[in-house]
């Protein structure tokens, strides 16, 4: 099998969905769906199939495909994954596969919206398997505008109108991103000479190693990524656009963004700001760490001031985010690996959430915390979905939360163990609002106006059971991520062991 | 003297005079649709021609007008554009009711200027060419006899335009006065940095940039798109403005490359302000032709800030953008066209519900959209990338930071479009139709839009190819 251009058969399986479903009359709307399953499935049985086949022992990239495209500009069409790309790619098909679930009852237009979320999840795995940054950003900005159009043709819109999130969600998303191009295009220029130049990932990591990068081209084109990365982060200040644009967006669209798309900044930091500019990345470091405690901690606090489930959980994912910030801030192996692997679980876990959000929407019509109250007793299974998303979220041991938060946890103490406490009195706050929601929409007393809702049923439950089921057992076998992950940091170990012993202006202060 | 150089622009003229003398031999009431498809199949023929002159590079008339790959690359674009908007523009020109033959031929003529344009390599035949365009042009703005906008349009463009072929005229004179020829190439031997010389310039640059539409010399170009029928305002946007780019690029890099020092400011800061200015107020338009025309205004602003890398690599990446321009603007005017022949107006309104009466056309005028924004996987994004790289390579990374930051702004008002087609009902319950050739030359655009977006490699080589000529 080792011929067999694995990555590439992922990628395409949604792409040939896409042509199929355009040559689809539009009252096919059963088998619009069920040609979005299948598709959807068979590239999440491929990635299942990646990451089983994957030897974690051997570490490093795999299943790498190289084939030159733009050879005048050294673009070439490269994929592969390690274990910090994998889990990632995971993460997408499983968000992915539920999503066209989630949107089963989408009656409005369907071929159009199954088209345009096949388009999101392309351009999500397109990311996360690309070693070219050329592709890497084409895919980025793939899903950004069928964002767009999903939010304002099938989105809602409670506080703010979907046209204005909508709008908001894309000028942030690619302003960040024109300021994500501007530092790749100054890496480009900068990182080797006319006549050699390349996007490949793999080589541009060599980049600095061999001079070409000088401190001051690092500090700046990291502090462009960052901005970058950032805005798709929604790290502080850049944020604003999150919680509304998931609030407006259709379930399926607010699944893939919260759960995955998010992750890319993440992912983008490590990849491309770690390991190509690591000087860069140590003089960001303490900032970026002051930003994860704004992050964590600001975020909580307007999460318990929320009163709307999808702002609840958007705000709430925000405030996640600022821990997979300060371990990345940390660089050192531990955060690191605890970040990548929160990664992870947060993507499993908000997308739970959201897609419970959506059938207790679906149900009861409303999404307020205080028209609602005793769901449990009509719907059982959805409670169990809300239960698992939110002890999952509060960190309870058991569930796949726990130990990536713990790691970055003790990871970033030994670097900043001011800013770890205080981001750590977060998980306090993210208690305090996780329990009261639960509490008051699922449980106390029983409420006669919802008795007329059916508990989920059906293909309701594909996302529920697939993604709870992931939450329990990455959560009981920690392993089966960590270990991926942690083949992963190879690379990344070499990087932060040089590190430590260049000081740099900044950097090297909080040391 | 070998005249066999100047046989496609002659052909071209034989076609024109062709078609005037088949309009008056045919009876009054007939249909003239026949003379456009006979311009698309002699202009065809004429295209294949061209490929034949490929590798050639001679001069002619005392190297007064210059044969070679850069020249051939604009011919063949400017041939590629005048086809495709012939092809959408026959329901709209026979919707006209007079003299539809004599349009044709008008549009042949101003695509001669256009070649001649393209290979001009002195001063005298660069006005010559850049006349011949414009006065056509002037009468085709004004074309739409029962439109008063038409006739102010053509008005407007006729003395505005005049007064900027005046400016660039004296500047011309200037250049001459003081180097004693009108030869780019000989120029260039007797540059000096005088302020006559710089003033001489100076003005000149002030004419091309009229033409290109660039800010602060932009003011004609909303009015006109406005005014003008759609097919004339499809070729003033990008078969004109890539003549524009032609002669610049010939005359600074090759006759005033030794003043570099004193122009490559100004461009930059001309390029820059076209950028923003023609992205901000872009976003208050409501008239698709209007939005197009700022729109343009800022895309001009990309394609000139090529001209600060004064390199091969620059140049490439102008010819490039110039190429997916055009591409993506065939498709926005042929569905503006579809729209104004169902609608009667061309409105951003009027494509309402779009997206449900004519799924096939909205996903033309999204992606041509958003190929000018320069969104992945578009063409728009590659041709960016090229122009950029290549000026962050001299030095004026703050130029493409503006531009990144801007385009992604450009978006805002391109989703506003987009919007419209996708989310609003349609007016009303009317089956839309559009013909087939103007499907025909959607369906190309939007290929040709994806394709050089994903695969840009053999565009890229031709354009560097032509490039490499101008050294």
């Amino acid at each position: 099998m080792v011929d067999f251009p694995l990555l590439t058969a992922i990628l395409l399986t949604p792409i040939w969905g896409i042509l199929v479903l355009s040559f689809m009359p539009r009252e096919a709307d059963k088998t619009i769906k069920m040609i979005s399953a299948v598709t959807m499935a068979i590239a999440l049985g491929l990635t299942l199939y990646a990451y089983w086949a994957y030897d974690v022992s051997l570490g490093g990239l795999q299943y790498i495909e190289n084939v030159p495209w733009i050879t005048e500009l050294g673009v070439s069409y490269a994929l592969g994954v390690d274990g910090i790309s994998l889990p990632l790619l995971l993460l997408t098909m499983l968000v992915g596969f539920s999503t066209i679930f989630v949107s089963w009852n989408v009656e409005k237009r369907s071929k159009e919206f199954f088209i345009q979320l096949l388009l999101l999840v392309v351009g999500a795995i397109g990311t996360f398997v690309s070693q070219d940054l050329f592709i890497f950003l084409l895919f980025y900005e793939l899903g950004i505008i069928p964002s767009y159009i999903m939010v304002v043709v099938w989105g809602s819109s409670e506080r703010v109108s979907k046209e204005y999130a909508a709008m908001k969600l894309t000028i942030y998303l690619l302003l960040g991103s024109a300021f994500m191009l501007a530092g790749v295009i100054a890496l480009y220029v900068n990182a080797f000479p006319a006549g050699m130049r390349t996007f490949s990932m793999q080589v541009l990591a060599q980049a600095h190693t061999m001079g070409n990068l000088s401190e001051d081209v690092q500090v700046f084109t990291f502090f462009l990524l960052l901005l970058g990365f950032g805005s798709t982060l929604s790290m502080w200040p850049f944020y604003s656009w999150a919680p509304d644009g998931y609030a407006a967006a259709p379930t399926g669209v607010s699944m893939l963004h919260a759960g995955v798309l998010k992750k890319i900044g993440g992912y983008g930091l490590i990849r491309i700001g770690l390991l190509v500019l690591p000087l860069g990345a140590k003089f960001w470091a303490p900032f970026i760490a002051l930003f994860a405690v704004v992050n964590v901690l600001y975020a909580a606090f307007v999460t318990i001031a929320q009163k709307d489930l999808k702002y609840i959980v958007g705000y709430s994912s925000i405030s996640h985010m600022g821990y997979i910030l300060i371990g990345f801030a940390a660089l050192n192996v531990i955060s690191i690996d605890g970040a990548i692997a929160n990664m992870f679980a947060h993507g499993i876990m908000s997308a739970l959430f959201f897609a419970m959000i959506g059938l207790v929407y679906d149900k009861t019509n409303t999404r307020q915390v205080l028209s609602l109250g005793g769901l449990a007793h009509q719907m059982p299974r959805v409670a169990t979905g809300f239960m698992l998303a939110g002890m999952s979220s509060l960190g309870l041991p058991g569930l796949a939360g726990f130990v990536p938060e713990f790691t970055s946890f003790v990871g970033a103490f030994k670097v900043y163990p001011l800013f770890t406490l205080l981001a750590i009195s977060g998980i306090v706050f993210t208690a305090l609002y996780i329990l009261r929601v639960l509490a008051n929409v699922l449980f106390g007393p029983r409420r006669a106006e919802f008795d007329t809702c059916r508990d989920a049923s059906g293909v309701e439950l594909v996302s529920l059971v697939l993604l709870g089921t992931v939450l329990v057992v990455v959560g009981v076998f920690p392993q089966l991520l960590m270990g991926m992950v942690n083949s992963g940091m190879e690379p990344v170990m070499a990087l932060l062991v040089k590190l430590h012993v260049t000081p740099t202006l900044l950097g090297g202060v909080f040391q | 003297m070998n005249i066999a150089l100047l046989t496609s622009e002659i052909a071209v003229v034989i076609l024109a005079l062709l078609i005037i003398v088949f309009d008056l031999l045919m009876p009054r009431q007939e249909a003239r649709r026949s003379l456009g498809y006979f311009a698309v199949c002699g202009l065809l023929g004429i295209l294949v021609y061209t490929f034949n002159q490929h590798g050639t590079s001679a001069t002619v008339y005392h190297g007064f007008f210059v044969v070679d790959k850069f020249a051939l690359f604009f011919k063949q674009l400017f041939i590629v554009a005048t086809i495709l908007t012939l092809l959408f523009s026959f329901d709209y020109i026979e919707g006209l009711t007079h003299n539809t033959g004599e349009f044709y031929a008008l549009l042949l003529l101003s695509l001669v200027g256009m070649m001649v344009m393209a290979s001009a390599n002195d001063l005298l035949t660069v006005f010559v060419g850049l006349e011949l365009m414009t006065i056509i042009f002037y009468i085709l703005v004004g074309f739409d006899l029962r439109s008063i906008k038409s006739s102010e349009a053509g008005t407007k463009y006729l003395i505005l335009g005049s007064a900027a072929s005046a400016v660039l005229l004296y500047g011309m004179s200037w250049v001459y006065g003081f180097t004693g020829t009108i030869v780019l190439s000989q120029i260039a031997a007797h540059l000096t940095a005088s302020p006559a010389m710089l003033l001489g310039l100076g003005l000149m640059l002030a004419g091309f940039c009229f033409k290109l539409s660039i800010v602060p010399f932009h003011m004609w170009a909303p009015d006109v798109y406005e005014g003008a029928p759609i097919p004339v305002t499809a070729m003033l946007a990008m078969a004109s403005k890539a003549a524009g780019v032609a002669v610049l690029l010939r005359v600074f890099l090759v006759a005033f490359a030794g003043l570099q020092a004193y122009w490559l400011t100004i461009v930059s800061l001309l390029a820059g302000l076209s950028m923003i200015v023609g992205i901000i107020v872009a976003i208050w338009q409501t008239n698709t032709k209007r939005m197009l025309a700022y729109s343009s205004v800022a895309q001009a602003g990309y394609i000139l800030s090529g001209l600060l890398a004064a390199d091969a690599a620059g140049v490439k990446g102008m010819l490039f953008y110039a190429v997916l321009y055009m591409v993506a603007n065939v498709g926005a005017f042929a569905v503006t066209t579809a729209v104004n022949n169902q609608c009667g107006s061309d409105k951003i309104d009027d494509l309402s519900g779009l997206s449900q009466k004519s799924p096939f056309l909205a996903v033309v005028m999204t992606v041509s959209l958003l190929s000018m924004a320069g969104l992945p996987p578009m063409a728009g994004f590659v041709g960016k990338m090229y122009i950029f790289m290549a000026i962050t390579d001299k030095g004026y990374f703050w130029i493409a930071m503006l531009g990144l930051v801007m385009s992604m702004v450009s978006v805002y008002y391109y989703m506003l479009v987009v919007r419209v087609m996708y989310s609003k009902e349609a007016k009303n319950e009317q089956e839309f139709t559009a013909s087939v050739s103007l499907r025909i030359v959607a369906l190309i655009s939007l290929i040709a839009t994806l394709f050089i977006g994903i695969y840009p490699g053999p565009l890229a080589e031709l354009a560097n190819a032509a490039a490499r000529s101008l050294w």
